[in-house]
């Protein structure tokens, strides 16, 4: 009698739309510790929304602005008065680097998963439904991929794919490019073995048995049940691709400084300043990072219990109302049973 | 050989007094819609010897009561009342007082052998486990290693495995489903606990192998006097075993009387209802008066002549022969009953027809194609004809889709309907399988199981199929459900006037609905013929012991066929 989580719909569909939404419907089921984990994953990921979407009204000075009306900033200053965080070596406003910062970890994000969930979706669908000689060397090809330390892999594609340009959109998309590559392994494997666990399933053969096509099938029946765990990898690979952003900053192949605020980069040149007693243009934007990916992570990780009916926690059984409470449920079942 | 048995070999209790008391048992589960009561309010005895038979549909909390008395309900759980085992509360006590009545005073025998056993230590291994968790040596010391062996090779002896001292080193996997079952049995024995509980222990075997653990199950209240309760949906089970029986309803006791005062004389209207819904050999059989094959006149649909279909082995194995040289005709209109334990190419015979599996030898013919060589292009204009029915509702539509658009997807693939004309076509098959057209808007997870494969069949009919298969359509539904639905199919076929492949393994249920029915064994069609005449007079050897191991609902009756089965596998 027990039911495959797998086979369980992630929400009830009858419930209006806006409560059927990953997060929401994850939220309406948590308790306790659990629904604590996600709130503060929710807080601190809105608060990088809304940083990344508001720079232009919340950040005093912009990303590469070195002077203002009032002369050229002061280098390495303490914070406070005009500049809150400080500024760094360079000259620039911390405070307005972190928050400009927020908005190009964003772009990436979006960038890079939006493009791996893309290929990797079409990709594992077709790979798992087709099978045979192609699904085998997409295999081989996702292996070797993985092989291969995703740092190295992102340095290669940045250097291949910007080619020392250091625009924005260059910037972004070469960064997003080189992280893609890396992703697409991950929701390509995800969805290759779910599709190929839905291609046994009864109701797939069934349409076959009625005469589907093979596109029918995989995007009518296959899709939109394999597709179940990518709010999870999403939320995980977003905090992955920040960090990996950074890492590419840190070592010198992300965004230059003049085309739009890193916190890879900022940190690279906050390096030398450490053993001056100079923290606030190291500490900050690795604060931001270390919060976003917390965040993130915290999402990710309540959705996973979430999903999982015997990870997730409930109310004791008996604490709300009597037997009263569940009388509609009974009296529907005992409708059904006359039903026959 | 002389076994230590220590402490447990006198436990001795006078007869009649009771073994297991269950007081007024509350269990209620935390789930996301909401507090589940699944057991109400139950209250039994079981007294030394005696076999307690649990019956009730799903839902009814009959393996929620079982498993609450061995303690192993999930964490979502809360109990109230009390099950007292030899004066200790099991919803009370502590966990390791808890592990120490496990095992020494009851024991339990899980559903599915083949998962119940752990496939990397021997079986041996596995029995021992017990043996040395709990008793105690000579001289209080803990067994050792050998002695628990000896117990171990006792045990399997006890429940008839062949050769113990040789077997009782063999993994899992070297035995049969209905061995393992044994070992099992033998497992839970191993302490000589006073009490077996048995959740379903026959369920996942053919009836002949079932016929043999209910053998081994009585053997052991008669020459042990174990107490067991046992827990099942199947009632012909419970006709054979049962001393007393107590019928549950969505987590309540409905009745409880002595077995053959129970079948005989049921005095609620749910127990009347269930006993009525069970099918009884030989009673209700669509061939009935039939002498010869009927629809014979009418152009034939399906012609297999030594149908073979292999599964190819692994590297350096031969090829599985899941079906081996088969010959036999559905002409229009008839309904072709296909039996078979399981593992006898019935299913594969059917997934063939409908072009699910490929044949990879002799001809079949399916609406006058030839499926050997099968083209998906060239068949597709043909899948029109063929509905297909599954074995698990629940499973076969997509938990995306509603009723009304898995139902309307072939009609949406071959005739590409406005979405008017699917709608109102949708609607008026729900309404001929008894289902209310507002139902198209529904998921198939807020639909009962039964409701499910009505859906199913109102799917497989949408395009007035000249053929359907039906592969064990009412296999996972309750007694009651599968009543109604078999009369609907019933129905439906009569009026519809279509031929149909229905596969089962239930010979009851086969008999119900076809008039020509084929017995496969290992591939082979053993026997056909006028289903009457094959369940009531079985020519080949097999047939006879397929037919005299399947219990039928009537204790008095089920004793005589006991008796005939033993003289038949004496004979």
């Amino acid at each position: 009698m027990s039911v495959l989580p797998a086979n369980e719909p992630l929400a009830n569909p009858r419930a209006p739309f806006y409560r059927r939404l990953p997060v929401v419907s994850h939220f309406n089921k948590s308790v306790g510790l659990q629904r604590g984990m996600l709130v503060a994953g929710l807080v601190l990921t809105g608060l990088f929304l809304l940083t990344a979407l508001l720079a232009p009204l919340l950040a005093p000075f912009g990303f590469s602005q070195l002077a203002d009306a009032d002369g050229n900033f002061p280098t390495q200053e303490a914070p406070g008065g005009k500049h809150l965080l400080g500024t760094t070596v360079g000259g620039y406003d911390v405070l307005s680097r972190v928050i400009w910062g927020a908005q190009a970890a964003l772009f990436v994000i979006v960038v890079a998963v939006l493009m791996s969930i893309v290929i990797g979706v079409i990709l594992g669908l077709v790979s798992g439904y087709i099978g045979g000689w192609l699904d085998r060397i997409l295999v081989v090809i996702a292996d070797a991929v993985y092989a291969f330390p995703s740092l190295l892999v992102a340095i290669v594609m940045a250097i291949v794919i910007s080619g020392g340009q250091s625009s924005l959109i260059g910037g972004i998309f070469a960064a997003g490019t080189a992280i893609t590559l890396v992703f697409i392994p991950q929701y390509f494997r995800v969805i290759r073995a779910e599709t190929v666990r839905l291609k046994a399933e009864p109701f797939v053969e069934s349409a076959k048995v009625v005469g589907a096509s093979n596109i029918r099938i995989m995007s009518r029946h296959i899709y939109r049940n394999a597709t179940r765990t990518l709010p999870l990898i999403f939320t995980l690979n977003a905090s992955e691709a920040i960090l990996t952003l950074a890492a590419l900053g840190f070592l010198g192949f992300g965004i230059e400084p003049s085309s739009a605020a890193e916190w890879g980069y900022d940190l690279n040149k906050a390096l030398a300043d450490t053993t001056s007693g100079i923290w606030w243009t190291g500490l900050f934007p690795g604060v931001a990072m270390v919060l976003t990916v917390v965040g993130l992570t915290l999402v990710g990780e309540s959705i996973n219990d979430l999903n999982d009916p015997r990870l997730r926690g409930r109310k004791a059984a008996g604490t709300a109302g009597g037997p009263d409470s569940s009388a509609a449920a009974q009296a529907a079942i005992s409708a059904d049973v006359r039903g026959f | 050989m002389t076994i230590n048995t220590g402490s447990i070999s006198d436990q001795s209790r006078p007869a009649g007094q009771p073994v297991l008391e269950i007081n007024h048992l509350k269990v209620t589960f935390a789930t996301d819609g909401g507090d589940v009561y699944a057991v109400k309010d139950v209250s039994l005895d079981v007294r030394s010897g005696e076999v307690l038979a649990i019956v009730g549909e799903s839902g009814s909390g009959k393996t929620v009561t079982a498993k609450t008395i061995l303690g192993l309900l999930p964490e979502t759980a809360t109990s109230g009342g009390a099950v007292l085992i030899n004066g200790n509360n099991v919803i009370s006590v502590s966990a390791s007082k808890l592990r120490q009545i496990r095992g020494r005073d009851v024991a339990m025998v899980f559903q599915e052998p083949s998962t119940a056993l752990n496939p990397v230590f021997t079986v041996g291994w596995q029995i021992a486990e017990g043996i040395r968790a709990h008793a105690t040596g000579s001289g209080g010391r803990r067994v050792s290693a050998k002695d628990a062996k000896a117990r171990a090779i006792e045990a399997l002896r006890k429940v008839g495995i062949p050769d113990p001292e040789h077997r009782v080193n063999y993994y899992p996997h070297q035995f049969s489903g209905g061995q393992k079952q044994r070992v099992v049995i033998a497992a839970a024995l191993a302490l000589n606990p006073g009490l077996i509980v048995a959740d379903e222990p026959t369920t996942a075997l053919d009836v002949t192998v079932q016929a043999e653990i209910l053998e081994l199950l009585r053997d052991l209240r008669d020459k042990y006097g174990t107490s067991i309760v046992l827990i099942t949906h199947n009632m012909g089970v419970v006709a054979d075993l049962a001393d007393r029986v107590v019928v549950m309803y969505q987590g309540d006791v409905v009745e409880e009387a002595p077995a053959r005062v129970l079948f005989a004389e049921p005095k609620q209207d749910y127990t009347k209802k269930l006993l009525a819904a069970v099918p009884h050999l030989g009673r209700n059989s669509a061939s009935e008066g039939l002498l010869e094959r009927a629809h014979q006149g009418s152009p034939v649909l399906v012609e297999a002549t030594n149908l073979t279909i292999e599964y190819p082995g692994r590297l350096g194995t031969p090829a599985f022969k899941a079906v081996d040289g088969v010959s036999f005709t559905v002409s229009e209109g008839e309904v072709f009953g296909l039996v078979g334990e399981s593992g006898s190419g019935k299913t594969t015979i059917g997934r063939a027809i409908a072009g699910l599996n490929r044949t990879t030898g002799g001809s079949l013919k399916v609406l006058g194609y030839e499926m050997l060589n099968l083209k998906e292009r060239t068949f597709k204009p043909l899948r029109k004809d063929i509905g297909f029915v599954f074995q698990d509702p629940a499973a076969s539509f997509n938990p995306q889709l509603t009723i009304g658009d898995c139902v309307a997807e072939p009609m949406i693939i071959h005739t590409n309907p406005s979405p008017a004309q699917a709608r109102k076509r949708v609607g008026e098959l729900l309404e001929s399988v008894q289902l209310p057209a507002s139902y198209a808007d529904r998921y198939p997870h807020e639909l009962s199981g039964g409701q499910r494969q009505r859906a199913s069949l109102a799917r497989a009919l949408i395009l007035n199929p000249r053929l359907l298969i039906a592969d064990e359509p009412t296999s996972a539904l309750d007694v009651s459900v599968q009543a109604k639905v078999l009369e609907l199919f019933k129905e439906i076929q009569a009026e519809f006037g279509f031929a149909a492949l229905f596969i089962s393994h239930d010979l009851a249920v086969v008999d119900i609905l076809s008039q020509w029915v084929g017995v496969l064994y290992k591939g082979k069609l053993v026997e056909q013929g006028i289903g009457s005449q094959i369940m009531g007079a079985p020519q080949h050897e097999y047939t006879k012991r397929l037919i005299a191991s399947l219990p039928v609902p009537d204790p008095d009756e089920q004793a005589r066929r006991r008796e005939a089965h033993r003289a038949l596998l004496a004979g």
